[in-house]
Order: structure tokens, then C-alpha cells, then sequence
């Protein structure tokens, strides 16, 4: 039978697509199973994780103990190596035969170059990077209520009935949120920003019952057109300010022990999981960071999810640099700094003490996740 | 009437806001402190087209005229004063070669000013030669066996002068005569008789270097004599006026930029519990900033079209640059005034601003002298 | 040969956003700049053309005052460009998109030894979709996050970043790539040359008529109406309250932070 994806009746099940790199399984999708797990449960359907890989049945029960009711395996020499094309038509090809309602992609630089082509294969909207997904609309609703500002009377104009996965993501750096649905195809296909979801608790019984399937695609030379060479794992930490979710910049507070703040601030960063450190002018000017870490009006405007202030006082030259970021922590030894009027949570201490106590709470809380 | 500005206007005009807050803004301060001419600013300039503005594409130029050579320099004037001195002297050089060389000249001299990375200079001022052009001591004595003029001389308060690759200079022909008696010659750096001697240690616009020039027995072609003999005097006058405006632009771009500093600081400094821009007396301030500024704006403008226009523009680019140079001072000092404290301090741009802008009032003709031309040309009407 | 680059107009949302009381987007009052990772691609191709002598031609879909951001990519150094503007193009998502900048390509004509080159993603949606759907709709393979582009005959070779380090690819032409900007490809300036030539240089609109029969264009996967996602709600969140200043500076202090964080998800 032909792929009609405007058949919408001909369409069951949620996929998660679980990226795996060398082997290994990222960990956004365990996130991404479990948070479809609750919306399989909303839908009443089943939920089905999607492994590509070569010699990655291994990987394949672990996703059963995060909610996978069954994992489609499609085991494939071609597939060993990310490549767009061999991704691309095994995932395609598996898709029209089996159509599934949804598919979630984690929204990586792999889940990003994948989904948007898939999509389009498949005559299929896309929306990119959500934040939060939902199907049934009292739940929705639940959710609009609290995150949003709309009147209530807007509520009163929904279908409570709508069935189509609302996929909501940030737009405009932020500044607007928008919920988007795909309602006269399928599959509702979504990329979901990594570390939103939670991860459920791993359970084994659920791993154990977990059913494998493997399914087999033909994947010829023909049907690659790309050669990877290379690929190379990064040594040294890119200085990316503009691209990073988490900055963790230092100032003149480190003034008394320089090597150690740094060090202090770049082991933070990766109590975060992962970051860059960043520094105020006086940072560079004096020579202690590089100036491609300068944040501020003579520097990098930056706006990242999160932004940590160590030791920095906030001239209006670094705040006008950073105080977009979504979230800002400030921690310095004085008081009245000028940086904790535009902080959303403030510590006053010595750098030197507390940030150590910082990476010790992070490293907890992230563990107990 | 029209006042907006043609397409290719307002890209020039979004280009050199970009370069000045790109190029010319990180380094600001830096060269203020440290006294150095940007070299490698200047050559970014020369890369993109900023030194040719006004001269002809056949000599290597980027075309337009006075109005743009207004827009680029305003902008730079934002963020870097000693910058936009710089390429706002150096285009006297190449403009002044463009009015009044021969063809061999402009073939000779245009292209390594416009788009060859040399820097022009252009000398008259003398330690008793200042408002006053008959004054200049500096001869030249022409020597028939090799066709050559014999200068001897100095030059002071010369910007770029150590720097340049091609200079026009004024020299007397006949002492005897005064301005009449004097003409212009182009001289290239390291030709033999042509040294420099210190370099000034300004108030302001540091960046840019302030030079003395000496010339001992310093041997000319003839054929580098920049139009007639004793025809000098018509060529500096003509040079002046248009520099002029070049420097009304200078101070029209600090004042431009003192405002948006202090609407800016006006609105987060917060003190007896509102921001300091929510008092009247900070309001009306900057109302009288605003206004002052666009009138001066309307004014260079004015003069930089009549410029454009071949029209007769002496009295109003004297007008301008009067009116723009005082209102930059008035501007620039409101605008310390509301930083208080914080716009005294070396760390924020308004102390180097309000140092740079006092050089608008006096170089290129003091206040006085313009005073001078004004009401000559308003009373002999 | 030839490169597209394909641009988008996009509001400034570094600047100052202002949203209607009805949650949509006030783009009246923001100032518009061009996408900034599409300026790097668009320096990534003036490169090629640096070494190669290559043609380049900025394409964008937009409303008609598109043009000027054009006109500043010919003032950079494009040979031409190519604007795509029609009321039946509007509101179109990235699938309709794409679906249409395609057609736009394969109406102009596009070689074997061509490519295209997108911005990574724009900064009002972050979508990151277009570049990859174009590319589906041409049959051509895509390389994205790409941060340094080779080019010698007809094959090119890719550094392509991932999260944790890079791959590189190689491909033949024809192909699309999506640029991210990386520190040595600065998108260079305008230059004034090139401010004066900018508008005699050739620039082509294309409207819903010139395009309506390629084979590409789906009548009713175009425009608002026919494209596959709509918005359902949009909504500004809450204010963010006044930041809060934590009691103390010890364990008990950060272990507060830790949990207000990963109430936040941000850990």
C-alpha cells in the first residue's frame, strides 16, 4: 500500500528515535523515553523505541526500563557511522511501512540534521527543539496555566477532544512561546532540546519485558552520497560564549589565587554538564583569560541558559553583555554588587568558598536525578 | 527639498557605524592611553574603501563627495574621535591632489592615497603661521640647473605627519609677496632633507599623531608643484573650507554619541528610589542636547551638499564647524554632567570624549577665525 | 559554478523584543538584521569565490523589504540576487519553505559543480529545518554544522561539528551546506566599492506566478494554509519575578540552589 501521510487513521504508536554514538547511548534518550512514555499513556498507545546502529542490540533492553514497550532494531553495517542518508532512508523506509503517530527526536546536532530530512520525506511537519509535549488537552491545560500568562477565557475555546501532539518550544530567543501542532499529517514528528525531560527511574522488570524487534532495510552505495573520513573526539574545549548553554564567568574576584579561580569556575561549568568559561574585562585586560572569553559590551553578548557571575561586580559594560540570559547566579562578597540587581539567585560569600560547596550540591542533585 | 539619503548613503552610513563599533570602538581607549596610531585600523579603512571616499574610481577612489565623506566620519566619530581625525585630515591630501594636480600627478599620487595604504598629510600651519597664512616662514627657492625647488622650513601641530606617505605643503615663492607669493608642492616621506621632529603630547584625539616637520635643503621636482606658482594661498583656502566640514562631522558624531550615552546611563541609573531620567532637570537637559545636535547636523549637512553642488560653501563651512565644534563642548560636558562621578572616571568614554572634543573648536580654524569669515561674508554682503 | 546562499531576515532578538498583548510577535518595532549564521555562510562562499572566481547569489523568501538586506549581501561581494515574495508564500513553515526556495533554485538552474549554502539555523525560530528539507526536495545529500568548507573540482570536504568534536566528510557536487560560524570565518564588512555597485548588480524577484508550475511547488503544501504544522497557542511566560538572595553561604545554601535548579530543569 502507498505512504499517504495525510491518512491520518492509518497512523498508531509514538517512536522515540535513540541516538547512540560509537556504541553508546545519549543520554537524551532515556529523557525522551521517558516523557513519551507519559504521552503513550495519554494516547493510549504503545511506545516504541528506534535503535540504529551496527552491533547496538546491547543497548536495546535498557531503553524497555525507562518505559519502551518495544525497540524496532535496524542492525545495519551502513548505519555503524552517522551519515544523513543511510539515517535518513532506514528510519524513512521503517516509517512508511509501519507508520507510526509520532516520532521524537532528541534535538542534538545529529537529531537536527536527521529529523528535518526525514520530515520532509515523509510529507510531515517538524517542530524543532521543544521544551515540553503534551497530548491530552486537560494535561495541556494544566500546563498553559501555569507557564503561560493567557486569560482564562482563551481556555474556554480549545477542543478538549484534540488528539494531536502539541509540541511547545521557546521563539525569539525566548521571548514568546509557541505551541505548534501538525494536524492533517502523520507523523507528528518533534526534536526535543536535550536535558528538559526528566529521566524516569530505571526499572529492570520493565527492561526484561521489553520486546526487541529487529526490522532489515536495504541500504545500498548507491543511496550514500557522503564519505566520512574522520571522526574526531574534541581535546581541548572549544571557546564557544555565543553557542553555550552554561557560562560560568569569573572577574576581578579572583584576583587572589587566578590559576585556581579559573580552575574553580571550569569545574563548575562541568558540574553543569558542560560550559564555557567566560570572564569580565578585567579578566583579560590583565591577561588572565584569553580575549575570546570576554563577555560584555567590548566583548561577546552572550545569552545562555544559564550564566554564573563569580566575583564579578556588574559595570553596566558586562550586565549589558549578559543580562539576557535566561537564568543568571551571582555570587560575590559584596552585598550591594550591582550584579545581584539583575540576578535571579544571589549568594554572598567568598568565591573561593563557596563555589566548591556549588560543584559538591550539583554533583548530588544531578546524581539523585 | 529632499532630505533623505540615497540608498548608497545610508549603506555607507550602516558600514561605518559597523566598523567604528566593530574595528574602531575595541581599541578606543587603548590608543587614548597608549598614543599610538592604529596602523592596522588604518589599513582595515583602506581595505574597504574609506581613505578613496570623493575621488574619482579612475584614480583608485570609491567615488561620492562631501556628504559622504560626513556620514563615514560622524559615524567613526561615535567611537574613536583620534580615528575619525584621521581619515577626516588624510582625504585633504587626496582631495586637494584631485582638485588641483595635473593629470600626471593624479595618476602618480591618487591610488597610493586611495587605495595603496599610504596616509596623506596636509602642512601650512607654522609655529608663527597659525590663523594667520601669511605668516609662513618656509621657503622655496627654485634651482634652474636641475629644475628643482630648494625647501627650507618647519611645520608644526601637523596630523599624520610622521606617518604619511604623501604630503601636500605650502611653501613661500616669493616671501616678499605674502599669500600671494605662496604655493603648494606635493613631497613624498623619505625624500633627503625631509625629517620630523617631536611628536606632540595632546589632550586629546591621541590616537592620532600631532607631528613637526622639518625640511633642510630638501630638493622638489618642479613637476611636483600642485597647480600655479604663488597660487598656493587659493589652494589652501579652498583645502580649509572643505576640511571644515570634515571637522563639523568630528564633532557632530561625539555630540550623536554623548546623547545615546547619556539616554542610556539616564534610564538605569536609578538614585532616590526612580531613574535619573524620570527628573526634569535631566529631561530638559537632554532636550536642549537633542535639539542643539540636529540643528548642527542640519547645518553640516547643508554646507556638505552646497560643497557637492559646486556652489560657493566658505561661509557655511566656516557655520558649521563653528556651531558644530561649540555644540559637541556644550553636548559632551551635559553629557559628563548626568554620568556625575562615573563619567569622570578614565574607565568610562566620556572623560576621553569630552578631551577630544575641545580639538573641534580649535584645529583646522579656531572658533575666532571662523567668526572672522562668518561675519565678513554675512557684512560685505 | 555557482553558489546559492540562502538568507533570512530575521528580527533582532538580542534587541529589545516587544510582544502584543495578544502574544504574537510586535516585529513593527524591532529592527530587522540579516541571520547570523547566514552571513557566515555567505562568507564561507565569498571565500570560495576569493580562490575560485566562483559565481555567488544570495536568495532569500520574504516581503518586498527584503531587499535591502539583499543589496547589503552585493555591497559584501554576491554577483546576484534572487528574491522569492508572494501573499501565497506567507506564513509558510519551514517544510513549505523549503519547498519553495527549491523551486526557486531549480527555476534559476542548478549545475553539477554548484552548491548551496544555508545558515546553521535563524535566530527568530532556531529551527535549524530548512537548510535539510531544501536539500531533501533537491535530492542532494547535506552536510550541516559545517565549519570549514574545501573545495577543489567537484568535491568538497567538510569539517562537521557534533557536540563532543567533529567528523570530516567528504562529498561531490552538487550538495547543500549548513555553516556554523567558527572563529576564523568572520563575515567580512561591506566594502564601498561594493556599496556603489550593489544596486547595478543583477537582482531577480520571483513571484507566485513565475513559480506556481515548477514541479517542486505542492499548491496545497504552500502559505499558511497549506503548510503541514500550525501554531496552536502562542504565549509570552510569566515575568520572571525579582531575582532572590539565598540566606547564608554554606552547604545548606547551595544545596538550596541545587534544588531550585533542578526545579528549573537547568541541571
Amino acid at each position: 500500500m502507498a505512504f499517504n501521510s495525510s491518512d491520518i487513521g492509518a497512523f498508531e504508536n509514538i517512536w522515540v528515535f535513540c541516538e547512540q554514538r560509537n556504541g553508546v547511548m545519549m543520554n537524551t534518550s532515556y529523557e525522551l523515553v521517558s516523557e513519551a512514555r507519559k504521552l503513550a499513556d495519554e494516547r493510549g498507545s504503545k511506545l516504541v523505541g528506534l535503535l540504529l546502529g551496527h552491533n547496538v542490540e546491547g543497548l536495546a533492553k535498557d531503553l524497555g526500563g525507562y518505559g519502551a514497550d518495544e525497540v524496532i532494531l535496524i542492525d545495519d553495517p551502513a548505519l555503524e557511522v552517522y551519515t544523513t542518508d543511510a539515517y535518513t532512508k532506514a528510519i524513512c523506509d521503517c516509517a512508511m511501512d509501519l507508520k507510526p503517530e509520532v516520532i521524537l527526536l532528541g534535538a542534538s546536532n545529529i537529531g537536527r540534521d536527521l529529523g528535518p530530512r526525514c520530515a520532509a520525506r515523509l510529507t510531515t511537519g517538524l517542530t524543532a527543539d521543544c521544551t515540553h509535549l503534551d497530548i491530552d488537552m486537560n494535561v495541556y491545560t494544566d500546563f498553559l496555566k501555569k507557564a503561560s500568562t493567557l486569560p482564562e477565557a482563551r481556555y474556554e475555546k480549545f477542543d478538549m477532544e484534540d488528539v494531536n501532539l502539541k509540541m511547545t518550544r521557546p521563539a525569539f530567543g525566548g521571548h514568546l512561546m509557541a505551541t505548534i501542532i501538525c494536524p492533517r499529517f502523520r507523523p507528528c514528528m518533534s526534536t526535543v532540546r536535550p536535558g528538559v525531560m526528566k529521566k524516569a527511574p530505571f526499572d529492570q522488570a520493565k527492561a526484561d519485558a521489553c520486546v526487541i524487534t529487529p526490522y532489515k532495510v536495504s541500504i545500498t552505495d548507491a543511496d550514500l552520497k557522503t564519505q566520512v573520513m574522520d571522526v574526531v573526539k574534541a581535546t581541548k574545549k572549544i571557546v564557544d560564549l555565543i553557542g553555550a548553554d552554561v557560562i560560568v564567568s569569573v572577574g576581578r574576584g579572583i584576583s587572589k589565587d587566578i590559576e585556581g579561580g579559573i580552575k574553580l569556575a571550569e569545574q563548575l561549568t562541568d558540574a553543569f554538564g558542560g560550559g564555557v568559561v567566560g570572564g569580565s574585562r578585567v579578566t583579560v585586560d590583565s591577561g588572565w583569560l584569553s580575549s575570546d572569553h570576554q563577555v560584555g559590551q567590548t566583548g561577546k553578548t552572550v545569552h545562555p541558559k544559564v550564566y554564573v557571575a563569580l566575583g564579578i561586580s556588574g559595570s553596566i559594560q558586562h550586565k549589558a553583555g549578559m543580562q539576557d540570559s535566561e537564568l543568571i547566579i551571582a555570587v560575590n562578597k559584596d552585598e550591594n554588587a550591582p550584579i545581584f540587581e539583575i540576578a535571579d539567585i544571589g549568594i554572598t560569600g567568598d568565591l573561593f568558598k563557596v563555589v566548591p560547596l556549588m560543584i559538591e550540591s550539583l554533583n548530588e542533585a544531578r546524581a539523585s536525578k | 527639498m529632499d532630505f533623505s539619503l540615497t540608498k548608497e548613503q545610508a549603506m555607507l552610513k550602516k558600514l561605518a557605524a559597523q566598523f567604528a563599533e566593530e574595528e574602531l570602538e575595541p581599541v578606543a581607549a587603548e590608543i587614548d592611553e597608549t598614543h599610538e596610531f592604529p596602523v592596522e585600523n588604518f589599513a582595515k579603512m583602506v581595505k574597504l574603501g574609506f581613505t578613496g571616499i570623493g575621488v574619482k574610481e579612475e584614480y583608485g577612489g570609491t567615488g561620492g563627495g562631501m556628504l559622504e565623506k560626513v556620514i563615514a566620519v560622524s559615524e567613526f566619530a561615535k567611537k574613536c574621535m583620534a580615528s575619525a581625525a584621521t581619515l577626516s585630515i588624510h582625504l585633504i591630501a587626496p582631495h586637494t591632489i584631485q582638485d588641483f594636480g595635473t593629470e600626471e600627478q593624479k595618476q602618480k599620487y591618487l591610488p597610493r592615497l586611495t587605495k595603496g595604504g599610504e596616509l596623506g598629510a596636509f602642512a601650512l600651519t607654522e609655529p608663527n603661521a597659525g590663523s594667520d597664512a601669511a605668516g609662513v616662514k618656509t621657503v622655496a627657492v627654485y634651482d634652474e640647473a636641475t629644475d628643482e625647488y630648494v625647501i627650507n622650513g618647519t611645520k608644526c601641530f601637523i596630523s599624520g605627519g610622521a606617518r604619511a606617505g604623501v604630503l601636500v605643503i605650502f611653501a613661500m615663492t616669493e616671501p616678499k609677496m605674502g599669500t600671494r607669493g605662496m604655493s603648494a608642492f606635493i613631497i613624498e616621506a623619505g625624500m633627503p632633507g625631509f625629517t620630523y621632529g617631536k611628536i606632540e603630547n595632546k589632550m586629546g584625539i591621541r590616537g592620532s599623531e600631532t607631528a613637526e616637520l622639518v625640511f633642510e635643503d630638501l630638493r622638489v621636482p618642479a613637476s611636483n608643484m600642485l597647480g600655479k606658482k604663488n597660487g598656493g594661498f587659493k589652494i589652501a583656502m579652498k583645502a580649509l573650507n572643505a576640511a571644515r566640514i570634515g571637522v563639523a562631522a568630528q564633532a557632530q558624531g561625539v555630540a550623536d554619541e554623548a546623547i545615546a550615552l547619556a539616554v542610556q546611563y539616564a534610564g538605569e541609573r536609578v538614585q532616590f528610589g526612580k531613574p535619573i531620567a524620570a527628573l526634569q532637570g535631566i529631561q530638559w537637559y537632554i532636550a536642549d542636547m537633542a535639539t542643539k545636535t540636529e540643528a548642527a547636523r542640519n547645518l553640516t549637512y547643508y554646507a556638505a551638499w552646497l560643497a557637492d553642488s559646486g556652489k560657493d560653501f566658505m561661509c557655511e563651512a566656516a557655520m558649521c564647524k563653528y556651531n558644530a565644534a561649540e555644540n559637541a563642548r556644550f553636548v559632551v560636558n551635559l553629557a559628563l554632567q548626568i554620568h556625575g562621578g562615573y563619567g569622570y572616571m578614565h574607565d568610562y568614554p566620556l572623560e576621553r570624549m569630552y578631551r577630544d572634543a575641545k580639538i573641534t573648536e580649535i584645529y583646522e580654524g579656531t572658533a575666532e577665525v571662523h567668526k572672522v569669515v562668518i561675519s565678513r561674508a554675512v557684512m560685505n554682503k | 559554478m555557482r553558489i546559492y546562499v540562502c538568507v533570512k531576515q530575521v528580527p533582532d532578538t538580542s534587541g529589545v523584543v516587544a510582544v502584543n498583548e495578544d502574544g504574537t510577535l510586535n516585529r513593527a518595532s524591532m529592527q530587522t538584521i540579516i541571520n547570523p549564521d547566514d552571513l557566515v555562510a555567505m562568507e564561507q562562499a565569498l571565500m570560495i569565490k576569493d580562490a575560485t572566481g566562483c559565481q555567488v547569489t544570495a536568495v532569500t523568501m520574504g516581503p518586498p523589504p527584503a531587499e535591502g538586506m539583499l543589496r547589503e549581501l552585493l555591497a559584501m561581494g554576491a554577483d546576484d540576487a534572487i528574491l522569492i515574495s508572494a501573499r501565497e508564500f506567507g506564513g509558510s513553515d519551514t517544510f513549505a519553505t523549503s519547498q519553495i526556495i527549491a523551486a526557486a533554485i531549480t527555476y534559476t538552474g542548478l549545475n553539477d559543480e554548484d552548491m548551496i549554502f544555508c545558515g546553521r539555523q535563524a535566530i527568530d525560530g532556531d529551527t535549524a529545518q530548512v537548510g535539510p528539507q531544501i536539500a531533501e526536495k533537491l535530492n542532494l545529500p547535506q552536510i550541516s554544522y559545517a565549519a570549514e568548507i574545501k573545495k577543489e573540482g567537484n568535491e568538497v570536504t567538510v569539517k562537521r561539528m557534533l557536540e563532543d568534536g567533529y567528523m570530516m566528510i567528504k562529498q561531490q557536487t552538487p550538495c547543500l551546506v549548513t555553516c556554523i560560524s567558527d572563529q576564523d570565518s568572520h563575515p567580512r564588512m561591506m566594502s564601498i566599492a561594493g556599496i556603489n555597485a550593489a544596486y547595478k548588480k543583477p537582482y531577480t524577484v520571483l513571484d507566485f506566478e513565475t513559480l506556481k508550475d515548477e514541479p517542486l511547488i505542492e499548491l496545497d503544501k504552500i502559505g499558511l494554509k497549506g503548510s503541514p504544522t500550525n501554531i496552536f497557542v502562542s504565549f509570552t511566560p510569566p515575568l520572571k519575578g525579582i531575582g532572590v538572595m539565598l540566606e547564608g553561604n554554606d552547604k545548606k545554601t547551595t544545596d538550596k540552589l541545587a534544588s531550585m535548579l533542578l526545579e528549573k530543569h537547568v541541571i
